[in-house]
């Protein structure tokens, strides 16, 4: 392989022996201007783990209220208790939003100071008696050490309850970036500090539930900052090793304005490869369509992601009418993201059981 | 240099895999340095890991010109008439002679285009219409003349090669006199439209009435040999194989062999909305198969200067990343466009917007005219 910025050549040395990789070879990967080099690395990566299969989950995502209590100055969606366009669902609503055909339903919601944890844990139960083939993949380890702030719930004895109610998976949100001062810079100092969130993906784990991680990039992060947050991924991984997918999170300003634009594609590009090179010990680096669009996801598909996300069903999918099924509609639109790279789309669950290889 | 260049075989398909991909790469022996042939060819086009592909080309990118520069221009594509009597399968945009949708503007409309494009600082227009046979030879000549005089500002990159066809038939004299007395007029570029895929048995398939790949050549070849400089485009993504691909670009770097009169190689992908040819896609070709046919083409046709990357048709996000493929040219603003638009395909950009894209790619923006002189850099 040939770069045409030269600092890459001993990392390749170093990837293609199957090493580690160091906090200085992270920061080379993100400085470098040689994206496709950097690309080639984790193409070679994913194709050793995966070949040219791509992942995707029939989903739906269930957000049960935005009343939050925090105010994190990149969150477009949360609102305060009473204010205008805040809303709370009832738990036959959840349930409601649920079909068979779904295979994992992602819930994620504001910290909402009234509801308790016999809430969720509730919401959990319904949907589990109500759908029992339907994964719940649900609540941050933000959310879960919100019941321990709020109600002093240990979390360990939270995820037993939930787990025993219905709980599948976790979702790897709340980790934002792992940095005190960006914590202080955009007010989410009130949220699981990095070393309670590893902590509480610890215990989740060790009793068996699997666990998705991700991170918010693009806004005022620097590259040693993001370096820094997959190095500490890879060492919880190292110590609990319960880590499904690594979700890169692209910053959206249409809501809230830390920069003035999207990070542009070669950066989100370059993002996910340098993620599927530092995290080693990770099965699987996802490309999320809904925050990156149809076209950067299907490039990203040769820069080392092998998940796309799923259908993320919603209101107005269901409705479409026609002969395709709701989720047809939907896996339409995967199929055509993941086969214009050329890849083949495998259909899986929240565990990444193959339902259907779309040969 | 190649003027006479022998028969181009075609190869077996199962040449294409004769000396495998290695794991990690490109097959082995793909050559710097030297010309491709058609089995390399395909290998890019089909086999070849995309982002070797990429590499390479961003390679010959900076061998041509080493300068992190990306070049757009600020322009306008207009049409005068939307009447034609050609029909093509992939065209959403014309109506017959007599249709009620059917419009054609008088030669003070278009200049009136031509002034609302200059106003915006456009110095670039790329005119050219539907196949009108009511139209009189003095009706183009005229639009050139007036605009050099009028606009000394804008470059007329007016009437495409099949364009030029009907004007010759319906002056009843051979193209080649056309181009001269375009060329008597002030015109000096002519746009690359209308090549869809230089192949036979495409032509024949979507565009029947257009001639084979010898009618767009051959403008091409006797408009170079006047001087005239021009580009080369390729609409992909509908019935063509990979020889028909390789066909076109044989066909393009031979001729520019002969005059280097090719500023720039322009691909983009089918838009099927709303055209006969939409019920018989089977394949959407999107972003990968797009960086794949511009890198290859940037490898393959050697004796090009510059490989646009088309923001317009295959969206910004793609462009942007077309940058790290091989391509040197952002391509323009295009102010008005209405071909794509009776496709419902709309996509609209700033000066602004273009300069702030190419800079977040890491390239410094450049405007430059339509034969590629730097105006300004930002």
């Amino acid at each position: 392989m040939r770069f045409s910025d030269s600092r890459l050549e001993p990392i390749w040395d170093r990837v293609r022996a199957g090493e580690r990789l160091s906090r200085e070879d992270g920061l080379t990967l993100f400085q470098s201007d040689d994206l496709l080099g950097v690309g080639r690395m984790a193409d070679h990566v994913k194709s050793r783990r995966e070949g040219d299969r791509v992942y995707f989950v029939i989903n739906r995502h269930i957000t049960p209220t935005n009343v939050c209590v925090l105010s994190c100055a990149f969150c477009g969606f949360a609102r305060k208790p009473g204010e205008a366009g805040a809303y709370e669902h009832t738990i036959e609503d959840m349930v409601a939003m649920v079909r068979d055909e779904t295979r994992e339903v992602h819930i994620v919601g504001g910290h909402h100071p009234d509801w308790p944890f016999e809430y969720y844990e509730r919401m959990i139960q319904a949907i589990h008696a109500a759908h029992p083939e339907v994964q719940i993949k649900a609540l941050t380890a933000a959310e879960v050490d919100y019941f321990w702030r709020r109600w002093k719930i240990e979390p360990k004895d939270a995820l037993t309850r939930l787990k025993a109610a219905g709980l599948r998976s976790m979702p790897g949100g709340g980790a934002e970036i792992f940095s005190p001062r960006l914590a202080k810079l955009l007010k989410y100092t009130g949220k699981a500090d990095p070393e309670r969130w590893c902590e509480i993906h610890g215990i989740a784990h060790a009793l068996g539930i699997k666990t998705n991680a991700t991170m918010l990039y693009g806004h005022v992060e620097t590259l040693a900052e993001r370096v820094d947050h997959l190095l500490r991924l890879r060492e919880q991984q190292d110590a609990s090793g319960g880590f499904v997918t690594f979700i890169p999170l692209a910053y959206q300003t249409a809501a809230t304005k830390l920069v003035a634009r999207q990070t542009p594609p070669a950066d989100s590009l370059k993002t996910i490869a340098a993620s599927r090179l530092l995290l080693d010990n990770f099965p699987h680096v996802e490309a999320y369509w809904v925050t990156l669009g149809e076209e950067t996801t299907s490039v990203a598909l040769h820069f080392g992601a092998d998940d796309v996300n799923g259908t993320l069903e919603d209101e107005r999918i269901q409705h479409l009418s026609g002969a395709q099924t709701p989720a047809g509609v939907a896996r339409e639109q995967l199929f055509r993201m993941i086969r214009d790279a050329g890849k083949i789309p495998v259909e899986r669950d929240a565990l990444y059981n193959v339902i259907n290889v779309w040969a | 240099m190649g003027l006479s260049s022998p028969d181009r075989r075609v190869p077996e398909a199962s040449e294409a895999s004769e000396g495998a991909p290695t794991p990690n790469g490109i097959r082995e022996h793909l050559p710097t340095g030297r010309r491709l042939d058609r089995a390399e060819g395909r290998h890019l086009l089909t086999d070849a890991p995309l982002l070797e592909v990429g590499a390479r080309a961003a390679e010959a990118r900076f061998a041509r010109h080493p300068e992190k520069v990306v070049t757009f221009v600020i322009d306008s594509n207009p049409n005068y008439t939307n009447v034609c009597v050609t029909d093509c399968q992939f065209c959403a945009f014309y109506r017959k002679p007599g249709d009620r949708e059917a419009w054609t503007l008088t030669v003070d409309e278009v200049l009136a285009k031509v002034e609302s494009a200059a106003t915006k600082g456009a110095t670039t227009v790329l005119l050219q219409g539907g196949h009108n046979p009511a139209l009189p030879l003095d009706y183009y000549l005229t639009l050139v003349r007036e605009t050099r005089t009028r606009f000394p500002q804008v470059t007329p990159h007016f009437f495409t090669a099949s364009e030029i066809h009907t004007m010759a038939q319906v002056a009843g004299l051979p193209f080649t006199d056309i181009l001269d007395r375009l060329w008597d007029a002030g015109q000096r570029t002519i746009p690359g439209g209308g090549a869809e895929v230089l192949s036979t048995r495409v032509r024949t398939r979507i565009a029947p009435k257009k001639g084979g790949p010898e009618s767009w050549l051959e403008v091409h070849r006797e408009a170079h040999r006047r001087g005239f400089k021009s580009t080369a485009t390729m609409m992909y993504g509908h019935v063509e194989t990979v020889d028909d691909l390789l066909d076109h670009f044989d066909a393009i770097r031979e001729l520019q062999d002969m005059f280097g009169g090719f500023t720039a190689f322009v691909p983009w992908s089918f838009k099927p909305g709303n055209t006969l040819l939409e019920k018989w896609i089977k394949q959407y070709k999107g972003p990968n198969m797009y960086l794949r046919v511009l890198a290859a083409a940037r490898l393959y046709l050697d004796n090009f200067p510059h490989v646009q990357a088309s923001w317009f048709s295959e969206g910004k996000a793609t462009g942007q990343i077309a940058l790290h493929f091989g391509a040197d040219d952002w391509g323009g603003t295009l102010f008005e466009e209405n071909v794509h638009k009776a496709a419902e395909y709309v996509n609209t950009i700033s000066v602004d917007e273009i300069v702030t894209l190419i800079r977040e790619a890491g390239f410094t923006p450049a405007q430059r005219t339509t034969e590629y002189e730097i105006l300004r850099t930002y």
